[in-house]
């Protein structure tokens, strides 16, 4: 034993090249980087009830069959049966796993009334038998559930504390990852404080009930020689097995598609210069009424049209109500559920707890594998529930489905955009707003981007109508009495096209009238042209017979003067 | 108990009020030793001629530990007369070996 205390004390500082063995837990191995300390030995210290069976069982179950690494469990609490029995429905066959030769189980029940203390002590067969366990199936994890049985059950504790210690360092040299779970106590992290001789990494885990909602936390709490996530980290226990879902990790590091998707809705396409990034998140906010539900109908109908999976999620209403409602908006979507291309799930997440919820959400999208999903009614999520909790447990759903590259779209009661909402929205690629504008005793529906990421989009708003062939969008009317919507847009629209007939038709007698006067006064142009030819023509008439006259006189008068023989002389009387 | 059992017959008397004892070691650790000494003592003492001890040595056969629930050494588990008793230690505790064992022939009272 020497040399073990020598080897601990020599390398109680370790690299940051420090190898780990993966748990096969995703999110757990996120926070800590890829598993825990590989040949060192973890406390996981809860109270009963708080996973720390299964938590050390999925341990070895992926070590047996993912990594190649044989494990032990020693169970001081249950039998090998009931263990078995226990994850059956979990989908962990521990038979198979202990015929295939990749795990051995002891179990030991220790009743503390059982033994009479005599005197000096050890636990040698301890060691003994996961000595002979360990060599059997070439075991390179070992698991003890729950060791503190052991305190008062052989009536002198501080022989069971040495050997527990001798136990930890034992379990080092032996180079077996190993998991020890021990009791939550009210002072220290366990019951009888076997975190003094854990060093490596306590992982604590936790079952609270707030409001009537239970939410399961874990914690890495130490972890020497590496970094790791110190957050409490919400996990649940689904019907797959240990679930931890760390927000900071996920969101990070998924795929982004180049490819756009139809909401459904031409317009609204346009809008965001030609529809939804495949596996974006769409968030609708707005208040009661606005028609966020429909949106989330359209884009399932468009989805589902061609051809892809769609999942919904009603937070407030039945099935049965959201089909009928979408049906007066002439969207069948029986259709889709009959061919088996849309599931709708309906259920509060008050009545099932935040993370039985969530643990549902993720069955069904691995059952459904659905490429677009609705979200409706997330609002509902916070009732009766701590917001804080609420909105991270939403965002974690999120979360979920992007890592699935799912498109999403999630509907939010919120005013406008300084609501609980903006704490979703950094989530959101998307953001629309549906506002009710009320004017001249009515309410009309109003569309807004917020936010589109990686999209040029409509700056504009626009009028959100709801037609019994769909939602359709239309332009609202923006002018100088501001933005009109509704029957005051119909209205000045009414106004503008009767201004504009009625200036045609004014145009157009006016023509007329002009053309009639042209025509009239070509007309008395002629009339003109021909009394001035008649003047003229008289002017000439008249000119020649002067002339005549004139000639006749002479004539007369030569004569008159011939025949009286006279002199010429002046003539001032006669005719003109 | 199974051929694997180390077996020091102390006596060879018919069973019928015969007891039982099976003492659990690992290997010859003083403790273990020790235990051994304090239990024939106590016997010869007792029940001289009506008592029969098994020692089983778990190091020859670890998995006997899981088996018959021995965690600790020196076990002392009494198998008849029934119920089962189980003591923990050296057994260098003597009242607490008797009163353990309920070590009282018929007719004498406790030393």
């Amino acid at each position: 034993m020497k040399n073990t205390v020598l080897t601990s004390l020599t390398e109680s500082a370790v690299g940051p090249d420090l190898e780990k063995a993966p748990t096969g837990i995703h999110g757990l191995d996120q926070i800590t980087g890829g598993g825990l300390p590989r040949g060192r030995v973890t406390l996981v210290a809860g109270s009963a009830g708080a996973g720390k069976t299964l938590l050390g069982l999925e341990f070895l179950v992926a070590g047996a069959r993912q990594y190649g690494e044989p494990g032990v469990l020693v169970s001081f609490e249950e039998s090998e049966d009931k263990v078995t029995l226990n994850v059956r429905s979990l989908g962990f066959d521990l038979d198979q796993l202990r015929r295939d030769g990749l795990l051995v189980m002891l179990s030991f029940r220790l009743d503390p009334s059982d033994f009479v203390a005599t005197g000096e002590f050890d636990l040698q067969p301890l060691f003994a038998i996961l000595d002979d366990a360990i060599e059997r199936v070439g075991a390179k994890r070992v698991v003890l559930d729950t060791i503190e049985v052991l305190f008062g059950a052989f009536g002198d504790d501080s022989i069971v504390r040495s050997e527990l210690s001798r136990l930890a360092r034992w379990l080092d040299d032996r180079g077996v990852t190993a998991i020890v779970t021990g009791e939550r106590g009210d002072r220290n992290l366990t019951r009888n404080g076997i975190e003094e001789y854990v060093t490596d990494c306590v992982i604590v885990l936790d079952h609270r009930v707030t409001e009537e909602i239970s939410t399961r936390r874990l914690r890495v709490v130490k972890y020497r020689g590496s970094a790791h996530g110190t957050n409490e980290y919400p996990f649940l226990i689904s019907a797959r097995g240990f679930v931890v879902l760390p927000i900071t990790s996920i969101a990070l590091n998924y795929a982004a598609s180049e490819e756009r998707i139809s909401t459904g809705i031409a317009r609204l396409d346009h809008m965001l210069s030609g529809g939804l990034f495949r596996g974006s998140t769409l968030l609708v906010s707005g208040t009661a009424g606005t028609g966020k539900t429909s949106l989330g109908a359209h884009i399932l109908n468009a989805a589902c049209a061609r051809g892809e999976r769609g999942l919904l999620v009603l937070f407030e209403e039945s099935p049965a109500q959201f089909l009928r409602n979408m049906r007066s908006l002439g969207l069948d979507l029986q259709q889709w559920i009959d061919a088996g291309l849309l599931r709708i799930w309906a259920a509060r997440p008050s009545e099932l707890g935040l993370e039985t919820h969530l643990a549902v959400l993720a069955r069904l999208i691995e059952d459904e594998t659905p490429s677009v999903a609705v979200l409706d009614g997330i609002a509902a999520i916070g009732q009766g529930i701590l917001a804080a909790e609420a909105t991270s447990m939403v965002a974690r759903k999120i979360d979920l489905l992007k890592s699935r590259e799912i498109t999403t779209l999630v509907t939010a009661l919120g005013q406008g955009e300084g609501t609980s909402t903006e704490t979703l929205s950094s989530l959101a690629d998307t953001w629309l707003l549906l506002r009710n504008v009320e004017t001249d005793g009515e309410r009309n529906r109003l569309l807004f981007v917020l936010k589109s990421r990686g999209t040029a989009h409509s700056n504009q708003v626009r009028e959100f109508v709801l037609t019994s062939h769909g939602v359709e969008l239309v332009d609202v009317y923006v002018g100088a009495a501001g933005v009109l919507a509704g029957s005051a847009r119909l209205a000045q629209q009414a106004t503008e096209r009767d201004a504009e007939v009625r200036q045609a038709s004014d145009l157009d007698r006016r023509l007329r009238e002009l053309r009639r006067n042209v025509v009239e006064r070509e007309a008395h142009l002629v009339v003109v042209q021909d009394e001035l030819d008649a003047e003229r023509a008289e002017i000439d008439r008249i000119d020649l017979r002067e002339g005549h006259q004139a000639a006749d006189t002479e004539a007369d008068r030569s004569a008159m003067a011939t025949r009286r023989w006279a002199d010429a002389a002046p003539s001032n009387g006669g005719q003109r | 108990m199974s051929e694997l059992h180390t077996a020091d017959d102390e006596t060879s008397a018919d069973s019928g009020d015969q007891w039982n004892l099976c003492l659990y070691v690992t290997d010859r650790s003083p403790k273990c030793l020790r235990a051994i000494d304090n239990l024939r003592r106590a016997c010869e003492e007792h029940l001289a001629g009506h008592y029969h001890i098994e020692v089983v040595d778990l190091l020859e056969n670890p998995r006997l530990a899981a088996e018959d629930q021995i965690l600790a050494v020196p076990t002392v588990v009494r198998k008849f007369p029934s119920p089962i008793r189980k003591l923990v230690g050296d057994l260098s505790d003597n009242d607490r070996l008797l009163v353990g064992l309920q070590l009282r022939p018929p007719g004498s009272t406790a030393t």
